[in-house]
């Protein structure tokens, strides 16, 4: 090398250029950067999109995120009244909660800067502390980024021709793939337990699920429901209504998922085996319980678990109550039920066929005999419409008539059917005459989106050919000679809006009289109590109001030893608040009678 | 008169800029005699953490295993989980990883640049190229949200699509940068005196290198060919044109050059991959990440970091959370062992200078 490398020491010597150049730095606070715009600086959550369901929280692998009360805000169906919170000395700012926020109200903005002395105000709630946030959103997940997965696995289901042809299960189920993929939907959040009636433990059975622990799953389903393959086939599903992941997307199917777990207990004894109850030893004490529906059901068999000597008293050949009546086969077969019934009288409950309280037995026989006695006895008497010929020959009840259907009897129906309501109780009516051969029109008074009944089902029956007249008004069935239905005059209604603030009304148009020629009309807007089996004191002591029995949160009536529950007490009228209110009644029965011998 | 031999501690507040390490030194004089690496300052236990983390969790822990070139981390677990999951990954994702990932390598460089010379006195290079740095960071801002950890590349793809315009910032970045490198070899590789403060210093020979399994800019600044970009080509690397760069000298100035060079193959790939960049989606998306287990299995997935191959052991037992990853990082031979060999012999005032030359990165030897 040589001494002195006089290239080496000029040539560094070039950076001289860079003098006078604009310097990279801004001189700040005179100037400051905009952060780009997919910037992922503080959060911002919009507070009136927001659930409440915590995914954020679950996600966050620094626990920097907490769901807590805010002022203002309550708690709704689907809402669990809780806003997330976060603690910016914890965040990576991941982002991971924003791509994870079912309902997309999550998201970063482009601030970056914020310079506190009190590290208290480090934790701020997104939305409470930041409104302008909203005005400086960077970091969104759209529906089709996000990492929750909206679309449900479809149900295979039978051709709609196809399935008036006989009374096959219309819902094929689940094979156990497409379970597990629809299971692993669920984001565990929990909003559905809070609505269901009787709180079942979804997230945990669909997590069971999802794990392929299909035999846990039945363990946990079991925890609070004795009949849930019936849930599974025809609840009315309020959990799926909150879903969050319904909020952007199809909810989970939770209704389809108990089907499927429920389904792979093939027989009452393979249930039997995978539930393992542990039954208690007897107690000496006696329960008698009124009606075998879902509800009488429900109480009796976690009565019979915690060690109770439990009598069912039914006045019809089979248990299972408006379900085994009321509800059509193609939408929950006969075996489905009977393998229910068949293990929960495995486990001890007896039940008494045939036997009508007030008639076969007396109430007080029952009364005097029992520990305590409760009644779970539906509404079983259809209220009429109330208009000309509405005795005439043809002329039925919906409810009389699926009664008669799914115990096996004939019943002539002829060629041309009307269906009159909008409840799910029409819908079957009418899909079951389409099954007997019949061309079947449903008349409802409001419109088609008014209706009551199942959405499911609805679709279901315009699927099969069944047409479904809204915002009509029937005025008279008109008779033939021999006193035989011919045909159905009806008036159209306009919708008026409700002055109150409630639902729209129908009116009728005067002069908009049609006639529809038909050889069968059924009734279908509802039905009532019947409790002339309460004789004497007990219709004193026992009071019903509104046509319910009265009861307090124990679903105790008015007499202390005397519990009630199912469509006799709440106004919901479904299988699963039937379930609840018997679960609920076992608890107190169990609570008061446990305590009493202490 | 033999000196009586002293003990120096150089560190653990960041010798150089390569984080938080430090080495115990006996010297006699100014001459290194015995060196004694000792690290433990930086342990964040992201291996262990991670078990406690479901699959997608565990991602937004990569990027820190390395804080000066997060995205080969984020690389590395990506393709364990597709490799295990059998997760197909989308050509548009595969070739915004590979510009992501040479976006990185060149961010990298450009600390390397400031850290080199700055542990040799040269403190204008540091100004120049961190600053220069910051454009790539921009470009990162703009395009994952993130500066310096960016999250971005993760299981399936990479999160999000290019912005509109992204391509011609890119390019525009590169013509600039490309045009300030020339800068950089004015004030640094024409430099007579990081020429002297360089050559013959940190000698790695290719025995020593083997011995100590040396990898990346080190293993080919001592003349042997090695890249995993070209050995084992992952992401659209074999579709691409480039050369690795070697040098005979086996010290610090042969790194440099090889550095020097491998900054300019950046661009040059850049180029390239905007240029060859398909359409279509950019992420096969992963499952609810609640629910998402991947099958049982391992895999061992290698990238080439700036500072060399990095492997990644990756094993499911079939659960939600990883059941072990595991990081074989370049710096830690460097860092650790063969640092030890190399100093002895040196003057205490190249200390920094090797350490920067050999790519120590503290946390990615702790983890």
């Amino acid at each position: 090398m040589s001494f002195f490398d006089l290239k080496g020491t000029l040539k560094p010597l070039t950076a001289l250029k860079q003098f006078g150049k604009k310097p990279h730095t801004i001189s700040y606070p005179k100037e400051s950067i905009e952060a780009a715009e997919r910037y992922r600086g503080f959060h911002y959550n919009d507070l009136e999109e927001c659930i409440g369901c915590g995914n954020c929280s679950t996600i966050c692998q620094n626990k920097a995120i907490d769901m807590i009360k805010i002022e203002g805000i309550e708690g709704d169906k689907g809402d669990s009244g809780l806003r997330p919170r976060v603690d910016n000395g914890r965040c990576c700012w991941c982002a991971l909660c924003v791509e994870v926020c079912p309902t997309g109200s999550l998201s970063l903005t482009r601030d970056y800067l914020y310079v506190s002395d009190d590290p208290d105000t480090f934790l701020f709630v997104p939305g409470v502390d930041n409104p302008e946030g909203k005005d400086n959103l960077s970091f969104t997940t759209s529906t089709e980024q996000s990492l929750n997965v909206f679309n449900r696995v479809p149900m295979p289901e039978l051709e709609g021709m196809e399935r008036v042809k006989s009374f096959a299960e219309v819902v094929l189920g689940y094979n156990e793939e497409m379970a597990r993929e629809e299971a692993s939907r669920c984001i565990s959040c929990g909003l559905c337990t809070e609505v269901c009636p009787d709180h079942m433990h979804i997230p945990e059975y669909i997590n069971a699920i999802a794990t392929g622990n299909d035999e846990d799953a039945v363990r946990i389903i079991y925890d609070n429901n004795p009949l849930p393959e019936m849930c599974g086939k025809v609840c009315t599903r309020r959990c799926e209504d909150v879903c969050a992941i319904a909020v952007r997307g199809e909810a989970v199917a939770i209704r389809w998922l108990k089907r499927y777990a429920t389904e792979t207990a093939m027989t009452s004894d393979i249930t039997k085996e995978i539930v393992n109850p542990e039954i208690k030893e007897p107690n000496g004490y006696k329960v008698s319980i009124v009606g075998a529906g879902p509800s009488g059901l429900t109480a009796g068999y976690y009565l019979a678990l915690r060690g109770y000597d439990v009598t069912i008293y039914e006045a019809n050949a089979k248990a299972g109550g408006m379900t085994m009546y009321g509800i059509p086969k193609y939408r929950f077969p006969i075996d489905s039920l009977d393998k229910q019934i068949e293990y929960i009288e495995k486990i001890g409950v007896k039940i008494k066929y045939n036997t009508k309280v007030g008639k076969d037995i007396s109430f007080e026989k029952l009364y005097k005999e029992s520990d305590a006695v409760f009644m779970g006895v539906g509404f079983p008497q259809p209220w009429t419409l109330g208009i000309d010929g509405e005795d005439a020959k043809g002329s039925m009840q919906a409810v009389n008539f699926l009664h008669m259907v799914n115990s096996g009897e004939k019943v002539d129906i002829g060629k041309k059917v009307a269906v009159i309501g909008g409840g799910n109780v029409a819908i079957d009516a009418a899909r079951v005459s389409a099954r007997l051969g019949a061309e079947v029109t449903i008349l409802y008074r409001r419109r088609v989106q008014d209706m009551p009944a199942d959405w499911e089902e609805i679709e279901g029956a315009e699927q099969e050919g069944i047409d479904i007249v809204p915002q009509t008004i029937p005025v008279k069935i008109h008779t033939d000679d021999k006193g035989k239905v011919k045909a159905i005059e009806y008036l159209m209604a306009e919708m008026v809006p409700d002055e109150k603030g409630g639902r729209p009304k129908p009116v009728a148009i005067e002069g908009s009289n049609k006639i529809m020629e038909v050889d069968s009309v059924m009734g279908a807007i509802g039905q009532q109590g019947d409790y002339s089996f309460l004789e004497g004191e007990y219709a004193e002591k026992i009071q019903v109001e509104r046509g319910r029995f009265v009861v307090n949160e124990n679903q105790q009536t008015t007499d202390p030893k005397v519990y009630a529950g199912g469509d006799a007490v709440n106004r919901t009228a479904d299988a699963i608040s039937a379930i609840a209110d018997g679960f609920r009644a076992c608890k107190a029965i169990d609570a008061t009678l446990a305590g009493k011998k202490s | 008169m033999r000196e009586k031999a002293t003990t120096l501690y150089i560190g653990p507040q960041h010798p150089g800029i390569t984080g938080n390490m430090m080495v115990r030194l006996k010297i006699e004089g100014d001459t290194i005699v015995k060196a004694t690496t000792e690290v433990g300052y930086l342990h964040r236990a992201f291996e262990k953490l991670q078990e406690k983390r479901n699959w997608l969790q565990s991602f937004t822990l990569m990027c820190r295993f390395c804080v000066p070139e997060t995205d080969p981390m984020e690389e590395l677990y990506a393709r364990a989980v597709e490799t295990i999951e059998g997760r197909e990954v989308p050509e548009r994702a595969k070739y915004i990883r590979v510009m992501v990932l040479e976006l990185a390598r060149l961010a990298s460089f450009m600390l390397w640049y400031g850290g080199q010379n700055g542990s040799l006195g040269l403190y204008t290079m540091g100004q120049w190229s961190v600053g220069d740095r910051n454009y790539i960071l921009d470009l990162f801002e703009e395009l994952t949200g993130g500066r310096v950890y960016h999250m971005y590349i993760w299981p399936g793809g990479v999160r999000r699509d290019l912005p509109k315009g992204f391509e011609q910032k890119v390019l525009k970045t590169m013509d600039y940068l490309e045009k300030r490198l020339d800068d950089y070899d004015d004030l640094m590789f024409d430099n007579a005196i990081f020429k002297k403060r360089t050559k013959g210093v940190g000698i790695v020979d290719k025995e020593t290198a083997i011995e100590h399994g040396v990898v990346g800019p080190v293993l080919r600044g001592c003349g042997i060919r090695s890249d995993i970009r070209i050995d084992d080509p992952y992401e659209v690397y074999d579709k691409l044109d480039f050369i690795v760069p070697t040098q005979e000298g086996a010290d610090i100035w042969a790194r440099a050059l090889v550095r020097r060079q491998e900054a300019r193959q950046s661009i040059r790939i850049i180029r390239q991959v905007i240029d060859m960049m398909p359409g279509g989606p950019v992420y096969n998306k992963i499952p609810n990440p609640q629910k998402w287990t991947l099958p049982k299995g391992d895999a061992y997935v290698r990238v080439e970091s700036v500072r060399g191959e990095v492997g990644l052991y990756a094993a499911s037992d079939g659960g939600l959370n990883p059941r072990r990853i595991h990081v074989r990082g370049a710096a830690y031979v460097h860092a650790i062992t063969l640092l030890e060999d190399v100093l002895v012999g040196e003057n205490i005032a190249d200390v920094s200078a090797i350490m920067n030359s050999l790519g120590t990165c503290p946390p990615e030897i702790e983890r």
